[in-house]
């Protein structure tokens, strides 16, 4: 079987095509002024199921969504996969007859930085595996994870896939932006099981530019690793303790309430800002907080966003003072700043971050610098992964209450936690934070240290 | 099939979608959407391998289907080892349907409507800041052709209406939602009834605004009746799905026939309830829905299966092969799902309670790879000595679903459902949850 077929197959969109197509086309239908955002990509990926291949796939797609706008510049829109002329003619009178229900309060436009330089960034294009390579690998990763421990007795989510996108942006005042990417992820999640005990669960995953760079012996074994740790589980008594989040753990809660630093959410009113919020304190004076889509450790960082504006790096808290907030092109203008490079595409246009840099902010010294993850003698719980965040999370309350896996740490000791949750909010639990650690750790949702966070409510099974 | 595949499936979809955000008193966004696409799926030697493509050309289609055989390692051949005798007639469940988008309301009508209740929360919520009320209509055409002769088309007409509210008092804050979700009932907007809805979110609010916060611990629970149902959904509905069962990560794999839950425990999973989120006429494999009974009085009778599910777990097709869309194979999914009725009044249930928690709202929910569920509740109250007592807030139920089944010891006589969007493997699909009022003996209840 020819390999090529069972490949990623390379990009399809056509920039200059589409952009010829919708000149001609929306001056046919008397349209002046117009953008595009369209994405396509081609992927594949592989299960297995205790040897045999489970599920192969393949995909290629492809979305765009167009706006438009009336003499009254007002603002109409409409999504498609079909990038064909006939596609984009239809897409044109679909979008051109939403114009006449736009909001006369908010109009979005043309990102002023659509046409500003983007700046550069080392992402290479790799080659395929293709499915085969894939499904071997996988296969033996699957059989080594097996065989790291007796009690692993299944790993029933897996994965390894590739994928080839493209994204662009064009508009009708000349701005255009193509980037092509390539990207490889692999999981592995061990299910393992003793004699009269709960079945336990663990993981892990990795993403790289292509399936060369992934490191798929670090992936059997940390998810082997970690499995095997949480074996020997015990029930933990319900009250207040002494936290310390992993680095992922306090990503994934501190995205969960990103409206915090997302203006479309302050002028929406579902923020826990406000506009005066900048220039506060909204946590202890130890966090620093960063948004940058273009670190190198974020793998596949878009450079532009939804309205073409360049992806940056943006301080959004400076020594647990509000900086800046996160912007599209309308709540930039609406705040009187440039925007940030957050925005999506469409007639309300959505804002969110990149990828969050967590850090202990210089000059701030906590007077629990002592605790550290590795050797601290205090009780504490280390909390590994939060579960179910979009079940838990109040966002526009500001509340949380979320299963997770950790361990319960006592004269050093560390013992899995059988089941149990943490509560709080999320305003209370950063202004709570008695120590940030020195090291930095990228994960595939960003980068932070270990987080220390004073009395959180931990609700166990005793 | 000349290629020797056991069996070939092609499933095509054309959508035309329509979304409308109405914010305080204005419209802020209308969000006309288009795709077509198709599915190719083929079966052999009990392992499958899928496709999907926008690109619908005779060119794209080819690639699509060689790339399929090709994943298993067939190959197209000049030679006929087919066993195809061809389609069978066509089962067209979409030609009673065809007058569904005429039969909508107009754009500007659905507007007024949906301006209406965010206005109506205005006027009625003195507390509420932030109001927004939505809207989608999504029209969803499918033909299912396989080479065991299978050939059905269906028209679906979905559409959805959500209100929102945000309740603000200094440093007290709380957010109420509600949706209403049907299929096939082209004048649902028509129907909607505003003010009950607008009257019910604004009490809630009301007394959700102050909430304390939960205090944690074990204690019995009654859920309330329509989406207190997700509890169901997700405790225990997703691990009778043989999606789960091929994995192995469902409790109940090998418990057929055998006593899972309490024999208070009578639950059905079924898309035929008319204009029901989760009904539907033909699953996404093209086979005619049905009533499955998953559990009876405590037994577990059956488990939910597609087409993959009955080759590689032996259990039939129950009709229950769903997809979100041609960029997913179809996969056992739950359509409506509830625990029946009961014999009990739902103050029975409270007055049963020294000390607990009645949960009147849900939020959402899921389950984990080892079976344990959570969910967030969006409306409690205490139960004190048989009686509600004052609303809390944050409250989180956790618990593992065969622990929990034997636990729902009442059901009350008073089921609804309540409609749904379900997220899985096979994507994110419409489903009805529902139950009466049931009490749980005994369950965690996380908060501060």
């Amino acid at each position: 079987m020819d390999n090529k077929l069972l490949s990623v197959s390379q990009c399809v969109l056509d920039p200059e095509e589409i952009k010829e197509n919708l000149n001609r086309l929306s001056k046919s239908q008397d349209i002046t002024k117009w953008d595009i955002g369209a994405t396509s990509s081609n992927d594949i990926s592989v299960q297995v199921y205790k040897g045999e291949q489970k599920q192969l796939k393949a995909s290629q797609r492809n979305s765009i969504t167009l706006r438009v706008w009336n003499k009254n510049n007002m603002i109409g829109i409409t999504s498609t996969t079909d990038i064909s002329e006939n596609g984009l003619k239809k897409a044109l009178e679909s979008a051109y007859s939403a114009t006449k229900y736009a909001n006369k309060q908010e109009t979005p436009d043309f990102s002023p930085l659509s046409k500003a330089a983007l700046n550069n960034v080392d992402q290479p294009i790799m080659n395929s595996w293709g499915i085969k390579k894939l499904f071997n690998k996988l296969k033996n990763a699957e059989s080594e994870l097996l065989n790291k421990h007796k009690s692993i007795v299944d790993v029933p989510y897996n994965g390894f896939s590739e994928v080839n996108y493209e994204r662009l942006y064009i508009n009708s005042d000349g701005a255009q932006r193509h980037l092509n990417n390539t990207q490889a992820s692999l999981y592995l999640y061990a299910k393992a099981q003793e004699d009269n005990r709960k079945p336990r669960s663990s993981g892990s995953f990795k993403i790289a530019y292509g399936s060369d760079d992934i490191n798929i012996q670090e992936c059997i074994d940390e998810a082997a690793s970690k499995t095997i740790a949480h074996l020997d589980y015990r029930p933990i008594k319900t009250g207040k303790y002494l936290v310390c989040f992993k680095p992922e753990a306090f990503l994934d809660l501190l995205e969960s309430f990103s409206n915090i630093f997302n203006a479309r959410s302050v002028i929406d009113g579902v923020s826990l800002s406000n506009k005066d919020s900048l220039e506060n304190y909204i946590s202890s004076p130890l966090l620093t907080l960063y948004d940058n889509g273009l670190d190198k450790t974020n793998i596949g960082g878009l450079t532009f966003d939804g309205e073409g504006t360049p992806t940056q790096k943006l301080c959004i808290i400076q020594s647990g003072i509000l900086k800046n907030f996160i912007h599209s092109e309308s709540t930039a203008k609406a705040f009187g700043v440039l925007p940030t490079g957050h925005a999506g595409l469409g007639a309300k246009v959505s804002v969110s971050p990149d990828w969050l840099i967590v850090s202990k902010a210089k000059g701030e010294h906590s007077s629990k610098e002592s605790l550290n993850h590795k050797n601290t003698k205090e009780e504490y719980i280390l909390i590994e992964n939060l579960n179910a965040l979009h079940a838990g999370v109040k966002a526009t309350q500001g509340s949380f209450s979320l299963p997770f896996d950790g361990w319960h740490v006592k004269d050093g000791v560390s013992s899995s936690i059988e089941s149990a949750t943490v509560a709080g909010d999320i305003k209370s639990l950063l202004n709570k934070i008695i120590n940030i650690e020195e090291k930095q750790i990228s994960t595939h949702v960003g980068v932070s240290p270990h987080i220390w966070v004073d009395e959180l409510s931990v609700t166990g099974e005793k | 099939m000349s290629a020797g595949a056991d069996l070939v499936e092609i499933f095509f979809e054309k959508v035309d979608n329509s979304a409308i955000l109405a914010e305080q008193d204005i419209i802020t966004s209308i969000n006309p959407s288009f795709a077509k696409g198709v599915g190719i799926r083929v079966f052999f030697n009990g392992k499958d391998g899928f496709v999907s493509t926008n690109d619908l050309s005779e060119i794209g289609l080819k690639y699509a289907l060689e790339q399929a055989l090709g994943m298993l390692g067939l190959e197209k051949c000049s030679g006929d080892r087919s066993t195809f005798l061809g389609l069978n007639e066509l089962k067209d469940y979409g030609k009673i349907k065809s007058s569904y988008f005429e039969q909508t309301p107009q754009l500007k009508e659905t507007i007024n409507k949906i301006l209406e209740a965010t206005n109506l929360l205005k006027e009625k919520g003195r507390k509420i800041e932030v109001r927004r009320g939505s809207y989608s209509r999504n029209i969803q055409e499918v033909i299912v052709a396989s080479s065991d002769g299978t050939f059905g088309r269906d028209l679906r007409l979905y559409q959805s209406i959500g209100l929102n509210a945000l309740a603000i008092d200094k440093e007290y804050r709380s957010s109420i939602g509600r949706r209403y979700g049907t299929t096939s009932n082209p004048v649902q907007i028509l129907e909607w009834d505003i003010d009950s809805s607008v009257d019910e979110i604004v009490e809630s609010s009301n007394k959700m605004l102050y909430a304390k916060y939960v205090e944690a611990g074990q204690m019995p629970a009654v859920l309330a009746n329509k989406f207190g149902g997700v509890i169901f959904h997700e405790a225990c509905g997703h691990l009778l799905e043989t999606t789960q069962i091929e994995r192995g990560t469902s409790p109940f794999k090998d418990k057929l026939n055998e006593k899972i839950a309490n024999e208070a425990v009578t639950a059905i999973d079924e898309g035929m309830t008319e204009n029901a989120f989760g009904s539907i006429s033909m699953d996404d494999e093209g086979m005619p829905t049905q009533e499955t009974v998953l559990i009876k009085n405590g037994y577990l009778k059956k488990f939910l299966s597609d087409r993959a599910g009955e080759i590689r777990t032996g259990n039939k097709r129950t009709g229950s092969g769903r997809r979100q869309s041609y960029a997913f194979p179809a996969a056992s999914r739950m359509r409506n799902t509830y625990i029946d009725k009961g014999e009990y009044k739902p103050k029975e249930l409270i007055e049963s309670i020294d000390k607990g928690i009645y949960c009147k709202s849900m939020g959402g929910g899921s389950v984990g790879a080892t079976g344990q569920f959570n969910f967030s509740v969006e409306e409690a109250y205490l139960i004190e000595n048989g009686q509600l007592k004052t609303p809390v807030k944050g409250a989180t139920l956790i618990g593992e679903a065969k622990d929990i089944l034997p636990r729902i010891s009442m059901c009350a006589d008073d089921l609804d459902l309540a409609a749904g969007y379900c997220g899985s493997v096979s994507g994110n699909i419409h489903v009805t949850v529902g139950q009466p009022h049931i009490k749980v003996d005994s369950i965690t209840v996380g908060g501060l």
